[in-house]
């Protein structure tokens, strides 16, 4: 799949941008690309660049996607769809906000722009295309810039469209430990349905820790996961539906699965070389796709600020003078 | 964590059990006396699961005259002393004297430093010295005669002008015999405390550096793969391959016993003699593993009663035959050690934590040989040829009628041996009666009969006011004693189907459960049943290469049943406080190795 002409300027598939694309497709979009080139399992799909951005985009939530490209995005969705012809095709899809200063310095300013799931048909698409431009600005995005002295005009934003994972489970995965930074263990925060519940913070998600280097799960908390997300069956979008009782107080991952996503955690970790925080989800058929990976902030901040102090510990010339340190210190 | 709530019985406010008000036989020192009730206690379960015979309370005396004189006189150590011992209703109750006041730490510090970094420094050395001082306290006990004392001496006495007769040797060399206990104990502690040092420096690096690192982890990455202990475990697969392939595996029938087994093979041909010639060889120096862990008379070795090693080899033998492999995974174990050490080191935030973290494992590596196999030496072989020894001594006296057995002078304390003894020297010198077998019969009768009303007694696991440091780092890794435990185990067992101990080893299964109390039970477990017990000995390990999982009242990470079940790859959870007292022979049970919880899923089928 490639871009073609003057489109590629507009539109970009995923196999064709890295990380250092950050500024023409935004932080999210180069970021599910660069997870393609290391070979991590991302659903398939295209940006809607920044350039395209300032091209075409209104302020207005109202406004519709000028046709020039509406038809260009509209052959891509074909095409993200497997259809080669001029057929009309309707497979859900993501269309997610990919801000070219989201996700970087400030991560509070994730979710500050909009997100559409379970999108279906060309037209559906090329809407929620516009209101993810109209989003950034909103009232929210306009005073969250002013207090950090961005200009609007300053402000662009890609726009990711991807397919849909249908999600049995879907969650977040830390490569250390929130609570405690612990840089051995992946925690996993996982419930029913569409992982929207368990970032929006909805539910009380089962949580697994596992060890990263020997791979033991060292606590699993199975949790009453009352609601879940899931896609409308009229159509497109979502909605909020009860899980059946039965269900409730099941695990949302067996043992399989934990094992699989500590594995792409830690391929994922490897591969930037710091620790990441993941959205994932998990299909019916028990594949398992990763929607976003971005650079765990808070522990690695405290970590920096800690080396410019002191090691936990610095060699001493003997080794058993460790000993004597412990020794000679009680602890009260 | 809330502390506050917990209460333990005051040391004074234990009540004999019923009918052994009278009971009299343990040395003072070890009585409830003044200012006990302001200490904290608790049950040494882990190394007396059971009432102490009178004789075996050496095997308290010894240790901590030992461990409290390395830490408080020879090393002196910072911040603890020694180990204080009480024996209520024959349990013992240890509690640890520690050092608050901060000059008197850092005058100690100073000492420790230059003492103990000699150790360390010439560790090689002293340790090769160790084996020599020990192989000749082997010696000197084996060549300990107890004299026979017959009725006239003989010639040489007056030949030689020796000057001395046989009943002056026969206290003499008795008291020889309970030095070699008191000296074994001595050598054991000699490098100990310097070693766990090392063991608990790593780990508490390893826990600042990785908050939610777990025990088990740690003492993989510290532990050895081959240690002595599991030698004679070895040596029995080997023999059970010896075995099949001389092709006198027919030997080894089920339900036999040793003597019917070795009386077949010694019927057969040459093929046999070269089995037999090949097992006497393995016998010495291997067969001198206890059955249990050296603490009472009873933990006979391998040697002593040749039931629990051939039982095993039946099994072996039958495993060769099916063509299952009886070899532990060695270099499996050793490649994983090493994969999770370095890939632990890797993520250390900087060179200088990788330095410390290589020094400290390093400084681990160096003493757990040591560690390890300081046991075989100790309290397995010393402390069964001391028991076996003082045997001998019984059996003198009950030939005089002192006793209507040999093993019922392990009814008396050791001084009330020295005093039959010379009641005896003394008889055969004048010629009249010794006075013993009056007095001793009708006193062993009553110790025997109030032990078993001990046995009935379920100890608390802890006495008097809980302290609010409860983080002595040697009492979680031997005994698996946090604050957390304590609280669970100061609830009375009730109906809660779960257990919470330290998860040992990782894994999860269910299977049926067998509590076994002694090691004389050992031989009823069968094949992929799940192991329940007070605690478990290194002699204990060819049980576990048929059961399913390992769960004990008492240990901690670095405990036997936590080595063994990680070498065999088997869950295991250690120190739950009363599994034996909860879960029943025959009920389903899960065993969760990595959360350390034991779950009774299902009663035992009615029978």
């Amino acid at each position: 799949m490639s871009a073609s002409g003057r489109e590629s300027e507009f539109l970009l598939w995923f196999d064709e941008i890295g990380i250092d694309d950050r500024a023409s497709v935004g932080g999210k979009g180069a970021s599910l690309g660069e997870l393609r080139r290391a070979g991590i399992d991302v659903p398939p799909g295209f940006v809607v660049t920044a350039s395209a951005f300032r091209r075409f985009a209104s302020r207005d939530a109202g406004a519709s996607v000028p046709a020039e490209l509406a038809e260009a995005v509209a052959r891509a969705y074909r095409t993200l769809c497997g259809s080669d012809d001029s057929a009309v095709v309707d497979e859900p899809v993501a269309v997610r906000s990919s801000a070219t200063d989201e996700d970087g310095a400030d991560a509070s300013f994730a979710g500050l722009q909009d997100t559409y799931l379970w999108v279906r048909g060309e037209a559906a698409v090329a809407g929620a295309l516009a209101r993810c431009w109209a989003s950034l600005y909103n009232d929210e995005a306009i005073s969250y810039r002013a207090r950090l002295g961005i200009s609007d005009d300053a402000a662009a934003m890609g726009v990711v469209v991807q397919r849909m994972v249908n999600a049995h489970a879907a969650g977040v995965m830390f490569t250390r430990s929130p609570l405690t930074g612990d840089p051995s263990v992946i925690a996993i925060s996982s419930s029913f349905g569409l992982g929207s519940t368990v970032v929006g913070g909805e539910v009380t998600p089962d949580e697994f820790l596992v060890d990263k280097v020997t791979g033991v799960v060292r606590r699993t908390t199975i949790s009453r996961k009352e609601i879940r997300h899931v896609p409308n069956e009229s159509g497109s979008g979502t909605r909020e539906e009860a899980v059946p009782e039965d269900l409730q107080t099941q695990p949302t991952l067996d043992a399989t699965a934990v094992a699989r996503l500590v594995e792409i955690g830690r391929a994922i970790e490897k591969h930037y070389g710091c620790a990441q925080d993941i959205e994932w989800a998990l299909d019916a058929s028990g594949d398992i796709f990763i929607l976003q990976s971005r650079p765990e902030t808070v522990w690695s901040g405290r970590d920096r600020e800690n080396a410019r102090k002191a090691a936990l510990e610095s060699p001493k010339e003997k080794p058993f003078d460790h000993v004597f340190s412990f020794f000679g210190n009680r602890k009260t | 964590m809330e502390t506050k709530s917990i209460t333990f019985p005051l040391p004074s406010e234990v009540e004999p059990v019923a009918g052994t008000e009278n009971a009299q036989f343990y040395p003072y020192f070890t009585k409830v006396g003044k200012g006990d009730d302001e200490r904290f206690w608790f049950y040494n379960g882990m190394h007396f699961p059971e009432p102490m015979p009178a004789f075996d309370t050496i095997t308290a005396e010894a240790p901590y005259m030992s461990l409290g004189a390395y830490n408080t006189r020879v090393f002196a150590v910072p911040t603890v002393l020694g180990i204080d011992h009480r024996i209520i209703n024959g349990r013992v109750y240890i509690s640890a004297v520690p050092v608050f006041d901060p000059a008197e730490i850092e005058r100690r510090l100073a000492l420790f430093q230059e003492r103990a970094g000699y150790y360390f420094s010439n560790w090689d050395r002293l340790y090769a010295q160790w084996s020599e001082k020990v192989n000749a306290l082997l010696a000197d006990i084996a060549a300990i005669d107890v004299p026979q004392l017959p009725e006239f001496e003989d010639a040489s006495v007056v030949t030689d002008g020796t000057g001395i007769a046989q009943n002056f040797y026969l206290v003499e060399r008795f008291h020889t015999c309970v030095e070699s206990m008191l000296k074994m104990w001595q050598y054991h502690f000699e490098f100990l405390v310097l070693g766990y040092g090392a063991y608990l420096t790593f780990f508490e690096f390893c826990k600042k550096a990785f908050p939610e690192i777990s025990v088990q982890t740690m003492a993989r990455m510290v532990a050895g793969v081959d240690t002595l202990m599991m030698r004679p475990d070895d040596e029995l697969k080997k023999l059970a391959h010896l075995a099949v392939e001389n092709g006198v595996d027919s030997a080894f029938v089920s339900g036999r016993s040793a003597n019917e087994i070795l009386a077949d093979l010694k019927s057969r041909n040459g093929k046999a003699h070269a089995w037999l010639d090949a097992f006497e060889k393995a016998r010495e120096p291997w067969f001198n593993i206890s059955t249990g862990d050296g603490f009472y008379h009873h933990h006979r070795n391998w040697n002593d009663d040749l039931s629990l090693p051939f039982s095993a080899m039946v099994d072996y033998v039958a495993d060769v035959k099916r063509g299952k492999s009886l070899s532990r995974p060695t270099e499996r174990l050793k490649e994983e050690r090493l994969r999770i050490s370095a890939e632990y080191r890797a993520l250390l935030p900087s060179d200088d934590e990788r330095a410390v973290f290589d020094q400290m494992l390093g400084l681990c590596h160096l003493v757990f040989p040591y560690v390890e196999d300081h046991k075989f030496y100790c309290e397995n072989w010393i402390a069964t040829a001391f028991f076996n020894k003082s045997r001998e001594f019984g059996a003198l006296l009950a030939r005089h009628g002192f006793f209507a057995d040999a093993e019922d002078v392990f009814q008396l304390h050791h001084t009330e041996v020295s005093l039959a003894l010379s009641d005896l020297a003394l008889s055969w010198a004048s010629g009249s009666p010794p006075r013993g077998p009056e007095h001793w019969p009708p006193i062993v009768a009553e110790r025997k009969r109030v032990l078993a009303a001990y046995a009935e007694w379920t100890p608390p696991p802890a006495l008097g006011p809980m302290p609010a440091d409860i983080s002595d780092p040697l009492l979680l890794m031997l005994w698996g004693i946090t604050a957390e435990q304590l609280t669970s185990w100061s609830q009375p067992p009730g109906d809660s189907n779960e257990l919470r101990g330290f998860g040992a080893s990782a894994g999860v299964v269910e299977g049926i459960a067998h509590v076994v109390r002694s090691v004389d039970e050992i031989s009823t477990i069968k094949d992929g049943e799940i192991l329940v017990c007070p605690v478990t000995a290194p002699s204990w390990a060819p049980v576990f290469g048929k059961i399913k999982a390992a769960v004990s009242d008492i240990g901690g990470a670095m405990s036997h049943a936590a080595i063994v079940a990680r070498e065999y790859g088997l869950p295991a959870v250690v120190g739950t406080g009363h599994a034996t007292k909860r879960i029943v022979t025959g009920q389903l049970v899960r065993v969760d190795g990595t959360s350390g919880i034991v779950t009774i899923l299902s009663e035992a089928p009615s029978s």
